[in-house]
């Protein structure tokens, strides 16, 4: 063990003089330092970004059975689309199959923290609504959860983003931005209390 | 030495990179027209996936695999000044990884393989196509063991010497191929042969990409290294000058090596099998990785100011105008560094977490790749090509004149085709469509790119046209007595007094490698055996 601990500290060691003895030209030098500097900024960028903006793209981990998700409580026809959950949060679940995403159709109340709980019934999808970040990998076997608030009302496209076969362009459908005011939870929210 | 065997098998590996970089080149242009719907018969998605699956696996798979090995067998024998190690078995890696080709093309060809050249599990091909694409790979591991043998060879028998730095870049490409390779080899042949055969019935798709991304980085980096090598090895002495430093080339492609392997999740950044943690490790990678490819850029343009000063050229810029850019490989390397600069901002983009999510899978992405590989890296193939072709000919280039107009071609057709693909996938196009049927009044704006497209594709397939024809013309020139023309390292600007041994040999980078693989992608793939998955099942498209 000794040894060993030894012999990888002479190896760095070593390094470390042989590294010295290469000429590196001092305007060469100077560049390095810059380019030093340079992915510096953008990993300092990224990583505080991450680690105290939260903002990191949807990595849950989460896995499902892709083939039974009629089965699943979660995924069933019913539960599907816009729901309010008992802490108030807006959650929408998503089925992708080839060639559409189902619901067709879902209202979303905009300037308010969403989060889509996306699952694939066959093969790879992906989801894009143009020009925001609501952008997402969908892999069958797994939960594709995204949190994400639209800022701006109005009508925007979700288009399948992920060669899925031959009909992969006719894989699309609408989501409604409404404004904040004009939205209501639908009615078959599960939130407690306050159903109809 | 005598080097006709190096020269043919050199050629021969060429021909068939180049033969299938021109049918692709057709492919290519019939997809942006396609595409674009302005020719309503042209319209079918059967046939346009087979095309778009087609012309990736020949661009992506052939013409590099291809075109890396035939360079490194000339690299070897040119620069060591030694016959290749085990020429026989060269020549099985070339057939093995032909015969793989034509295996897989014959699916590819007939529709039955439109699985796009990322395969993408649980979609299957027929079997074929993964067998032939495991054979092609199988054909260049034989290379890289010639390629890592040779070298050894060499150092043996000239101990305590610098090993030229050409064979040391084409032997960091050996060793990372090998590395960078095993990922797709795990998910062909343990994933995609058994379940296209029916052996199994399902699989996880997420093990399936997380396999794909190992290979997906650092491919990209085997791709690049030859376009590098001629940066530093070639480049300087065509402009009439000197490489600036060989021991800060010989760091870049070691960095290079090292660190393109360990950062595919970029490439699954969306994606919900891998957590956050180790998209941010990968992440950061990426960017270290960033490295090498601004020292290389230092390099070349310092190289490049020390020729045209010694070319008389004065001033803060004026020495680039006294470069000689009738020269394709200057030219080629110049074009080729202003494709980068452009690409190299995209990247940036690309590797952002945040901007990503803008982009991912739009058409941002093929023109994004489009420019940096069909772009930056290919246009110094052409200019490799049109270097070594009279000297494995021996017969002097048909037309210098026509390279140029090629160069320039190719340069101008690749910024017309690519900057409105940026554009559109701003503008939310999606990629891998094959035609606009969205119902929306977004699709109304992109028109005018996708005809933009059209007219980039037919300048660039112009370019390969007069580029081939070019070769051929060479090819079928007289043999000329009097022609000699030998291949011509760059020399040190300023020679190293001694070069360290890290900086000479692999060894201690491979067991670099092999602990960042451990790090970076160990937990990542045992989580798949640790977890409850749940496999999918077969998919036709
Ligand atoms: C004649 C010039 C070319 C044209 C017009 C062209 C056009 C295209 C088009 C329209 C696609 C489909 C992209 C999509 O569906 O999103 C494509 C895919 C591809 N191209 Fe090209 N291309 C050309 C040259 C090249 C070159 C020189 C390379 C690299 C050496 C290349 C590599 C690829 C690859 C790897 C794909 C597959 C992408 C995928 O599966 O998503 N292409 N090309
Ligand atoms: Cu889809
Ligand atoms: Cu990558």
């Amino acid at each position: 063990m000794q040894t060993e601990f030894s012999k990888g500290i002479n190896i760095i060691k070593d390094l470390c003089v042989q590294f010295n003895t290469i000429h590196i030209d001092p305007l060469e030098r100077k560049w390095i330092a810059i380019s030093l500097m340079i992915v510096g900024l953008f990993v300092g960028i990224i990583t505080i970004d991450a680690l105290f903006h939260g903002i990191n793209p949807p990595s849950k981990v989460e896995t499902i059975d892709s083939a039974s998700l009629h089965l699943s409580q979660e995924f069933a026809e019913d539960n599907l689309g816009v729901q309010v959950d008992d802490k108030g949060a807006v959650i929408i679940r998503m089925v992708a199959g080839r060639y559409s995403f189902f619901p067709k159709h879902v209202d979303v109340p905009a300037e308010t923290p969403l989060t889509f709980r996306w699952v694939s019934m066959d093969v790879l999808h992906g989801v894009h609504i143009p020009m925001t970040n609501m952008s997402t990998m969908i892999v069958p076997g797994y939960v594709a959860e995204i949190s994400t608030t639209f800022p701006k009302p109005g009508e925007y496209p979700l288009l399948c983003n992920e060669y899925c076969g031959l009909g992969h362009n006719h894989m699309w459908s609408n989501i409604s931005v409404i404004a904040k005011e004009d939205w209501h939870a639908p009615v078959k929210s599960h939130v407690k209390g306050e159903q109809q | 030495m005598n080097d006709a065997a190096e020269k043919k098998l050199a050629l021969s590996h060429f021909w068939v990179a180049f033969a299938a970089f021109i049918l692709a080149c057709f492919m290519g242009e019939y997809q942006v027209l396609e595409r674009s719907g302005f020719i309503p018969a042209l319209e079918s998605a059967p046939v346009y996936f087979a095309s778009v699956s087609t012309h990736g696996v020949l661009m992506a798979f052939v013409l590099t695999t291809f075109f890396i090995m035939g360079f490194g067998y000339m690299v070897a024998a040119a620069s060591l000044k030694q016959p290749v190690w085990n020429k026989p078995l060269a020549w099985i890696g070339f057939w093995v990884a032909l015969v793989g080709v034509v295996l897989a093309a014959i699916p590819l060809l007939t529709g039955k393989a439109s699985v796009l050249y990322t395969f993408y599990p649980p979609i299957v091909a027929h079997a074929a196509f993964y067998i032939g694409a495991t054979l092609l790979v199988v054909g260049s591991w034989v290379w890289c063991v010639i390629m890592l043998m040779t070298f050894n060879q060499w150092k043996k028998a000239n101990p305590g010497q610098t090993v030229p730095l050409a064979m040391f870049a084409t032997a960091a490409n050996a060793m990372l191929w090998l590395w960078a390779s095993a990922g797709v080899a795990l998910e062909v042949l343990f994933q995609l042969v058994p379940f296209s055969l029916g052996w199994i019935s399902t699989i996880d798709p997420g093990l399936a990409r997380t396999l794909f991304a190992w290979t997906l980085h650092p491919i990209v980096y085997f791709w690049l290294i030859p376009a590098y090598t001629a940066f530093y090895v070639f480049v300087p002495k065509q402009a009439g000058g000197y490489l600036f430093s060989d021991e800060m080339a010989r760091i870049a492609f070691i960095v290079l090596a090292v660190f393109a392997l360990p950062i595919g999740f970029h490439h699954l950044y969306m994606d919900p099998e891998q957590a956050q943690g180790w998209k941010l490790l990968h992440g950061i990678g990426t960017f270290v990785v960033a490295l090498p490819t601004l020292v290389t850029g230092f390099t070349v343009i310092a190289s490049l100011e020390i020729a045209g000063r010694l070319r008389g050229g004065k001033g803060l810029f004026g020495w680039i105008l006294s470069l000689p850019w009738d020269n394709t490989m200057v030219l080629a390397v110049i074009l080729s560094l202003l494709m980068l600069i452009f690409g190299g901002f995209g990247g940036i983009v690309n590797a952002s977490y945040a901007m990503n999510a803008m982009i991912h899978n739009t058409a941002w992405v093929p023109g994004h790749f489009h420019l940096i590989f069909g772009g930056t890296t290919i246009i110094m193939y052409f200019a490799i090509a049109y270097y070594l072709w009279p000297i494995l000919a021996g017969k002097p280039l048909f037309s210098k004149p026509m390279a140029l107009t090629q160069l320039w071609l190719w340069f101008i057709g690749m910024v017309i085709l690519t900057t409105p693909w940026h554009i559109l996938g701003l503008l939310g196009q999606p990629r891998r469509i094959s035609s606009v049927v969205y119902n929306n009044l977004l699709t109304l704006a992109w028109k005018p790119y996708e005809l933009a497209m059209i007219f980039g594709g037919l300048v660039l397939l112009g370019s390969a046209c007069l580029f081939i024809y070019n070769l051929v013309k060479t090819q079928l020139n007289p043999v000329s007595e009097d022609f000699a023309e030998t291949i011509e390292f760059a020399e040190q600007y300023h020679a190293p007094a001694s070069m360290p041994d890290y900086l000479n040999s692999l060894g201690l980078w491979n067991k670099v490698i092999a602990v960042l693989m451990a790090i970076s992608f160990g937990f990542p793939i045992l989580q798949f055996f640790f977890m409850k998955t749940f496999g999918s099942s077969a998919w036709g498209y």
